[in-house]
């Protein structure tokens, strides 16, 4: 059969083109722009190469910064993930309990950043808060805006609350999916409950796994809103992550050029690590295919 | 290996069966005789699966009881039963190696490795799969897939009973064939009671010594190839087996004639006065086309040369009547009557055979 040959089609795409010059090039140019350039007010620009990206990696402060990104998206993935299968695992499979915890799995989901801050910083606030009166009446000393792990802690917690259902969620469609006749071999193989999990469940649903860990990843390494209610980056710099840092920088300091070479690294550095997932997750599928 | 008893056994998916409807499986009291091969037939819907998942212990009866060589085990788990089970869609766990695979019930129950390791390349030679054995399951095709599943469900020695749920559907009609040539050699070198669920007459009839007829929920007929083609118990007997299947028609009878639409038909036998709705059954095989005056009066609409016969499609009265033919003979125009051997004539009141009395 012969294909046509019709370079008009190229026309077809330009829509798409033209949105996403719009929704993401566009922007990221004017990023790009700052951060080869150096100013001093009255809107008058200096070309200055790279220098702002050297400047950014011998800085103490976007290291920093990065290390408790990292070590906050590594907690936080190692509690939500087993929770949330879990809690899938442990959910009904149908009827109206099913539909009940549905419901209640996803309420967390609904409720904005800031609104989620703004609950957990009064929770755990020491004079007012539920939580934060009621652990230092039972003379726990926890008080999150200036003790480092309180305020850790509470950080933690808070994601772990407002997201661990997506993960659970994800988690419970891909249970959902795998057909009784598995678990029926299973138990006529008698195959135990942690082999029943390890031999069918988990590759069954590793598929949305990947998408759960890939989601949790990325929102978790770019938070901002909650911290920045409830701690606001302190007690000192302790729950700074990159995106407090960066707004910092860009509008608390006008440091434009350094905060856009800034961006920019952290840009390719999820990009990377989504492509990483991204060839993890489409070899997962192939493997010992052919 | 065990004879495994049904007591007065029903179920229903719902919570408060009261009609009779309700029920998947209608009350029955049947004996699976301790090293027999069954092949469990009937169409969709009519509670195979049910049965055998009742057997294995998967689902638990609403009413019975359920003995294993007199034990009763109405309530006992799947893994207390020892019964190995293949489903009609492969079951493979994807991660695991082929052998990994095959070697897993084995494991589960603390077999030695150097058993498993022998009994794997056994089961593997069984089902041609040798050469993948260090292969993920995963990626394999659906026919490879269920071979492991049969493999699966073959590779332990010691179970009460093997049952299989309509397992060749995903494997095509070359591998069919010599995997239930295989299933037969393994039921006669280990003896093990295996009943086998399957819609397809073909496969029942080439894999059992018994055939267990199953119609809405109920057994109709258990008896050998030849019983259910000689002698249907049931009219849904009679039209599900064979090929084409039985004729039924309207009658009445008496003693040893019957009347069908005015002409009157010899059984052969009395019959008695059967009550309710009465049938005449005939298979093709029985009946033949002749011309002259005996016999229905029948329009011929088409014949068939299916290689080894002929299979003539009549009309009689707006009813289908088939005949089947030899090869050699011709079938001509004046060809307008279809006349009953009465060794083939069965009689049916309300669907159920009538015993025919001594003449």
């Amino acid at each position: 059969m012969n294909k046509t040959v019709n370079q008009k089609a190229w026309f077809l795409i330009l829509p798409v083109l033209v949105l996403v010059a719009f929704s993401a090039v566009i922007p990221l140019m004017t990023v790009v722009n700052y951060s080869v350039q150096d100013t001093f007010g009255n809107n008058q620009f200096f070309w200055a190469g790279l220098e702002w990206f050297e400047t950014m990696l011998a800085s103490d402060r976007m290291w920093d910064a990065l290390g408790r990104q990292i070590a906050f998206s590594t907690i936080i993935l190692m509690i939500e993930i087993p929770l949330g299968i879990f809690v899938a695992l442990n959910m009904p499979k149908k009827g109206f309990w099913a539909s009940f915890c549905l419901v209640l799995m996803s309420l967390p989901l609904l409720i904005p950043w800031n609104v989620v801050g703004t609950i957990w910083q009064i929770f755990g606030r020491v004079d007012i808060g539920l939580l934060g009166y009621t652990l230092n009446a039972i003379g726990i000393d926890y008080n999150y805006t200036q003790d480092f792990y309180a305020a850790w802690i509470t950080v933690i917690v808070m994601d772990v609350w407002h997201w661990t259902s997506l993960v659970a969620l994800l988690a419970y469609a891909g249970l959902q999916s795998i057909p009784d006749a598995y678990y029926q071999a299973a138990k006529i193989d008698q195959a135990g409950r942690w082999k029943v999990f390890r031999f069918i469940e988990l590759p069954k649903i590793m598929g949305v796994l990947m998408i759960a860990i890939l989601l949790r990843f990325m929102d978790s390494f770019m938070i901002y809103t909650e911290p920045f209610v409830v701690t606001g980056g302190g007690p000192g710099n302790s729950t700074t992550f990159l995106s407090i840092d960066l707004v910092k920088m860009a509008l608390g300091q006008f440091d434009l050029g350094p905060a856009a070479a800034f961006s920019i690294m952290y840009y390719l550095v999820i990009l990377l690590v989504s492509y990483v997932f991204y060839t993890v997750m489409t070899n997962l599928d192939k493997r010992d295919g052919h | 290996m065990a004879k495994i008893t049904l007591q007065n056994l029903a179920h229903s998916y719902l919570a408060n069966p009261t009609r009779e409807e309700d029920y998947a499986l209608k009350s029955m009291d049947h004996d699976w005789v301790d090293g027999e091969a069954y092949a469990l037939l009937g169409s969709s819907g009519c509670g195979k699966s049910t049965l055998l998942n009742i057997i294995s212990g998967l689902l638990h009866p609403s009413e019975g009881r359920i003995l294993f060589d007199g034990k009763d085990v109405t309530m006992a788990p799947t893994t207390q039963r020892n019964i190995a089970q293949v489903f009609q869609f492969p079951v493979v766990y994807d991660t695991m190696t082929v052998r990994d695979n095959l070697a897993f019930p084995l494991r589960n129950r603390g077999s030695d490795p150097a058993y498993i390791k022998e009994r794997v390349q056994q089961i593997a030679a069984m089902i041609g799969m040798e050469e993948t054995l260090d292969r993920k399951a995963r990626g394999l095709t659906a026919d490879a897939k269920q071979k492991i599943s049969l493999g699966r469900g073959m590779v332990r020695e010691d179970v009460n009973a093997l049952l299989f749920d309509e397992p060749l559907t995903v494997i095509d009609p070359h591998m069919k064939w010599e995997l239930r040539t295989q299933l037969k050699s393994l039921h006669h070198e280990f003896g093990h009671t295996m009943i086998y669920v399957t819609h397809d007459q073909t496969e029942a009839l080439t894999f059992a010594d018994k055939v267990v007829v199953m119609y809405d929920g109920r057994v109709v007929q258990m008896g050998t190839p030849q019983q259910l083609f000689e002698t249907p118990e049931h009219t849904f007997v009679g039209y599900f087996i064979g090929s084409p299947g039985m004729n039924v028609l309207d009658a009445e009878v008496s003693g040893d004639k019957a009347m069908i639409a005015g002409t009157q038909v010899e059984l052969g036998k009395g019959f008695g006065t059967p009550t309710g709705k009465v049938e005449l059954g005939v298979r093709p095989e029985f009946t033949s086309l002749q011309s002259g005056d005996v016999g229905l009066p029948v329009t011929v609409k088409r014949v068939e040369d299916v290689g080894r016969h002929k299979i003539v499609r009549a009309d009689f009265q707006g009813h289908e009547v088939n005949i089947i033919a030899s090869e050699g003979e011709s079938i001509s125009p004046d060809m307008n009557r279809v006349v009953f051997d009465p060794a083939g004539i069965n009689i049916y009141s309300d669907s159920w055979r009538v015993s025919p009395k001594a003449a």
